[in-house]
């Protein structure tokens, strides 16, 4: 708890509150079903945030907003300075360029190897990396820095869950972003792994000063990651505030979160 | 029932769409060129030996049971031009095309759906990568081409059945069995039974991509993806082979 408020003291020194996230009255319903109903969210730079929310309260759906996988219905989404909604392809790829996403179930290739997989992103954000012919040692830094520099070989089926989640963290950071966007880390993990994930994801955030989104319904991710946090309940951003704040409230539905 | 037909036809529809969709983007670089020879690799040798067994099947059986009426009507000499010209311009092409949706829909079904529902299409679109050149294009091309080279062995692999049996039963060399047949196939055999074949690859590639790729969510959605596939592309081909037929029709009138 300690260190993580230093973390949060020395970001709040350095930066001058720049925003990474801004969404404004996100929308979105499938049919019947609306799911997103105006939404509203900033991310400062060098911020960990967790949106906490249950399970098909829209938390994959918001996240696929911001980089473009999902169109809203109607809102205001911008990313690193860029409204996503006006993008053409090309903008979109260099800005995603600068984002990494971390999916729910790893989503690695598995008809390619660890390697493959982690060189895949590197085909097209070439520009990223002009002057760099062999891809090998950042591919082998990524892995090192998952602790997994001896599983560039092996196929994704011959990995634990566990590993597998580790490979797609490698994954996503390979390109350096500036923000990563996480999708349930721990989800489907037992919770010693879930432990050293959400480690790897802190020193992660050291070593390359990224912000970082973090969407989970895990209580104890949440609290040990989280600088701020949100609770995303009905399709509206409901509650706002630390850890700390947020598990005194009086509010019955932020107080189901906390329950056990 | 009125509801079945209505959504047939939107599905009909939607396939249209994607198809259109395939046009656009094969046209248009970047080509992976590097994928697409994957594919035709894995196309071919997924589907080799099935076409081969089914091949030599075909063209035994066909031969061992036309030898009775031909030989009532003393006509057994022409059985290599009969059993030749119907492999070559029709039960080849339909059988190996029958095979590969089998095999090849249900299977672009299957993978594309899995990676569908693991959101793997996700992650390759957020890493620049256009999913759809990278998955369906590639696959969609290698089914179109490698589909008449599996039709081409397919034939050969029967008439060297059908070949067998007339050497056994009949006394027939294998020398002047094929000469018989090569003699009696013109390039109005040839040149329609291979266009044919090329239509049939794209059917099977394009409903298999398809398929897959808008798949539901959930993991069941592969399950139904792999298998309506294969539905889905039989039933075109029949439609297809239909239209080929009518339209050589046409050209023979000519
Ligand atoms: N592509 C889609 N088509 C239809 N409904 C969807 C789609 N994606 C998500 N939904 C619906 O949106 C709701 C939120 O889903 P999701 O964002 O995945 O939940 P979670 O918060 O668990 O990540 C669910 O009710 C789900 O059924
Ligand atoms: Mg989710």
């Amino acid at each position: 708890m300690k260190e993580q408020e230093n973390i949060g003291n020395t970001e709040l020194d350095t930066t001058n509150e720049e925003v990474v996230i801004k969404i404004q009255d996100l929308r979105k319903s499938f049919g019947d079903n609306q799911v997103l109903r105006g939404f509203d969210m900033e991310l400062r730079k060098g911020e960990n945030l967790v949106v906490m929310g249950k399970s098909g309260s829209g938390k994959s759906v918001m996240i696929k907003c911001l980089v473009g996988l999902m169109s809203p219905d109607s809102g205001y989404v911008e990313v690193l300075g860029k409204d996503i909604n006006t993008l053409d392809q090309v903008a979109l790829d260099e800005l995603r360029s600068d984002i990494g996403f971390l999916f729910q179930g790893s989503a690695l290739y598995d008809s390619m190897t660890v390697r493959e997989n982690l060189e895949f992103p590197m085909r097209r954000h070439r520009k990223k990396f002009e002057g760099i012919q062999d891809t090998l040692p950042l591919v082998k830094e990524a892995l090192e820095n998952v602790g997994l520099g001896h599983t560039m070989d092996l196929m994704p089926a011959e990995l634990s869950g566990g590993m597998k989640r580790r490979v797609a963290l490698a994954r996503a950071i390979i390109l350096k972003p500036k923000l990563i966007l996480y999708d349930e880390p721990t989800s489907g993990l037992d919770p010693i792994t879930s432990k050293e994930i959400i480690e790897l994801m802190r020193s992660i955030q050291k070593k390359y000063g990224t912000s970082a989104l973090i969407i989970t319904h895990d209580v104890d991710c949440a609290r040990v990651i989280s600088e701020r946090m949100i609770l995303l309940v009905d399709g509206v951003n409901y509650a706002e505030g630390t850890y700390a704040e947020l598990i005194q409230s009086e509010d019955p539905k932020v107080n189901a979160f906390f329950k056990k | 029932m009125i509801d079945k037909i209505k959504r047939f036809f939107i599905e009909i529809g939607d396939v249209s769409y994607f198809s259109a969709r395939f046009f656009k983007q094969a046209i248009n670089p970047p080509f992976e060129f590097k994928e697409l020879l994957r594919q035709c690799y894995q196309v071919g040798n997924r589907s080799l030996l099935l076409v081969a067994t089914t091949g030599f099947i075909i063209g035994l059986v066909l031969t061992l049971q036309t030898r009775p009426t031909l030989i009532e009507f003393g006509a057994v000499s022409w059985m290599p031009n009969m059993v030749g010209i119907s492999i070559v311009r029709e039960v080849g092409p339909v059988i190996t095309a029958l095979i590969c949706s089998g095999k090849i829909a249900s299977g672009f079904g299957a993978e594309l759906g899995s990676m569908r529902v693991t959101e793997q299409i996700d992650a390759m679109e957020v890493s620049g990568t256009n999913p759809f050149k990278y998955l369906v294009v590639t696959r969609v091309l290698a089914a179109t081409l490698m589909l008449p080279l599996l039709v081409i062995f397919g034939d050969l692999i029967a008439l060297y059945g059908s070949s067998l049996v007339e050497y056994f039963k009949g006394d027939v060399s294998f020398r002047l069995y094929f000469n018989t047949v090569f003699d009696a196939l013109s390039f109005g055999d040839l040149i329609p039974a291979t266009i044919k074949s090329f239509f049939f690859g794209f059917v099977i590639g394009i409903t298999g991509c398809y398929k897959g790729y808008t798949t539901g969510r959930g993991t069941a959605g592969v399950g139904i993806a792999a298998n309506t596939a294969v539905v889905m592309a039989s039933l075109l081909l029949f439609v297809v082979d239909f239209i080929a037929v009518f339209v050589s029709d046409i050209f023979y009138e000519l």
